[in-house]
């Protein structure tokens, strides 16, 4: 196989991983903060259940529970699922990393000072405007750079999209290797993971940047 | 009529009977300096007053109308729009500011009259440039708040809670956080909202400061009103205990 036959292949499973990894941040970032007010809920049941719910997807490998959603429909109802596989891809990181993001969400929240609030309440703002105006901006500050760390995470991980099969970047470059009996893709796989992931950290920089006119 | 009547306020948290039967009435006009021992309940009574604890027994009305009363020896409520219009008579100015550190200046100032009061922008603005004259921050409109110092902050949070018009501005401890030096710029003020009839409450260790500021003081322990009367009265009041904590803090 050429260079070149072998940039294009890997040049078209990049285009599949850059894919899981933004639907799954459009995906995960919301239902996260979702979780987290679960998870913070007055509501004993549904916060219970959250937490549970959390600590069983940051508990167990994300391998097994991209398996569990690809597979899952075929062993309980018995059904193929055709063109089902990027869907489960992508069902199963985002809710992965919105339990992961949840905490995240949850830890920034309930750093505010409570004064926020009571200074909120007493100048008349309702608990929307509260949120929305005053307690969010200060959280999405506080939380760059554990979501940075997720998000530099995420790049490597759907690589294991490997596991069902999914044509991504890393699955294309261990075919390819195995074929060619030579471990030269899966290093320029490597190089393009890291690319990706300098690209990743110079747009949350810019976000860092760009929140911090305050203290 | 009263512009804030309180009778009979009780609070407990758990076993601790915090305010054990307080009432007072502050009438439009006038300056009532609250004094007393840390700990004796001074803040849980300016947090049942200003909505943000819920007492426990007793009643609460600010120019007649109840934001709580008790009804079968229990304390109720008005409904949330009551309350919500009962909230706009008054204004706090907490211990430790509580300013918005995402916003500048101006915008800590004008975000409540434009997105809670529904002012135009041009006037919430031109309020605040006012306010922020008369405070002696007017090159501070564009600073954001980790830029000011103690004082500064404190006037700009006095600022944020006058540019809602209140009829009554509750002040909880405001130079307990700052420097001595900084201290005199902000009770500055407050003496020159005395001097434009501003309604006020201060809670205070500031003793010579509630003496000429003040119409009438309230000197709390254990969650009980001990003293109360003018401060030449309460200055020169024969109780013991009233006596030995002027002493301590003159
Ligand atoms: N949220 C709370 N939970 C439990 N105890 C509290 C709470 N707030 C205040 N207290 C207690 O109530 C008492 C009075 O407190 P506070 O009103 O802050 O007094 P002061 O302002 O006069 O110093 C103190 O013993 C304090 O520990
Ligand atoms: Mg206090």
């Amino acid at each position: 196989m050429s260079i070149a036959t072998m940039l294009l292949q890997l040049g078209r499973g990049l285009i599949v991983t850059v894919e899981i990894f933004l639907l799954t941040l459009l995906f995960s970032l919301p239902l996260g903060l979702l979780f987290s007010f679960g998870r913070m809920s007055r509501n004993v049941i549904i916060r219970n259940l959250t937490k549970i719910y959390i600590s069983v997807m940051r508990g167990t490998p994300l391998m097994l529970q991209l398996i569990v959603v690809y597979f899952g429909p075929f062993y309980i109802f018995r059904i193929g699922l055709e063109g089902y596989r990027f869907t489960a891809v992508i069902i199963a990181f985002s809710l992965n990393y919105a339990a992961y993001f949840a905490e995240i969400y949850r830890a920034g929240i309930e750093s505010i000072p409570v004064g926020q609030y009571e200074a909120a309440k007493v100048l008349g703002y309702g608990k929307g405007q509260t949120f929305l105006r005053i307690i969010m901006p200060q959280v999405i500050k506080r939380i760059i750079p554990p979501v940075t760390n997720e998000t530099i995470t995420l790049v490597k991980d759907t690589s294991l999209a490997f596991v069902v099969s999914q044509a991504e970047m890393f699955t294309l470059a261990k075919q390819i290797a195995a074929a060619e009996s030579n471990i030269m893709a899966l290093m320029v796989a490597g190089l393009f993971y890291y690319v990706f992931n300098l690209f990743v950290a110079v747009i949350m920089e810019r976000l860092e940047k760009a929140s911090s006119y305050y203290r | 009529m009263n512009l804030l009547q309180i009778s009979h306020m009780k609070k407990s948290f758990g076993t601790l009977d915090v305010i054990q039967d307080i009432s007072l009435t502050v009438t439009e006009g006038e300056v009532l300096a609250i004094i007393g021992p840390s700990g004796s309940g001074k803040s849980t009574l300016l947090r049942c007053a200003t909505l943000l604890e819920r007492m426990d027994g007793g009643s609460l009305s600010y120019l007649g109308e109840k934001a709580a009363w008790e009804e079968d020896g229990r304390c109720v409520y008005a409904n949330k729009n009551e309350l919500k219009a009962i909230q706009k008579v008054f204004g706090l100015v907490f211990q430790n500011f509580n300013l918005f550190p995402h916003y500048s200046v101006i915008k800590n100032i004008t975000d409540a009259p434009i997105n809670v009061n529904k002012l135009p922008r041009a006037a919430a603005y031109e309020q605040a440039e006012q306010l922020l004259g008369q405070l002696g921050l007017r090159d501070k409109a564009d600073a954001y708040p980790y830029q000011l110092s103690g004082g500064q902050q404190q006037r700009v949070s006095i600022a944020r809670a006058l540019a809602l018009n209140p009829k009554l501005l509750f002040f909880d401890e405001p130079t307990s956080a700052l420097d001595p030096e900084l201290t005199g710029e902000v009770l500055k003020v407050i003496r020159q909202l005395a001097r434009s009839h501003m309604t006020m409450v201060i809670v205070t260790h500031e003793m010579q400061f509630a003496r000429e500021v003040s119409d009438r003081i309230i000197f709390m322990e254990q969650g009980m009103i001990q003293a109360e009367g003018t401060p030449e009265e309460i200055f020169h009041s024969d109780r013991e205990r009233v006596k030995e904590f002027i002493g301590k803090y003159n």
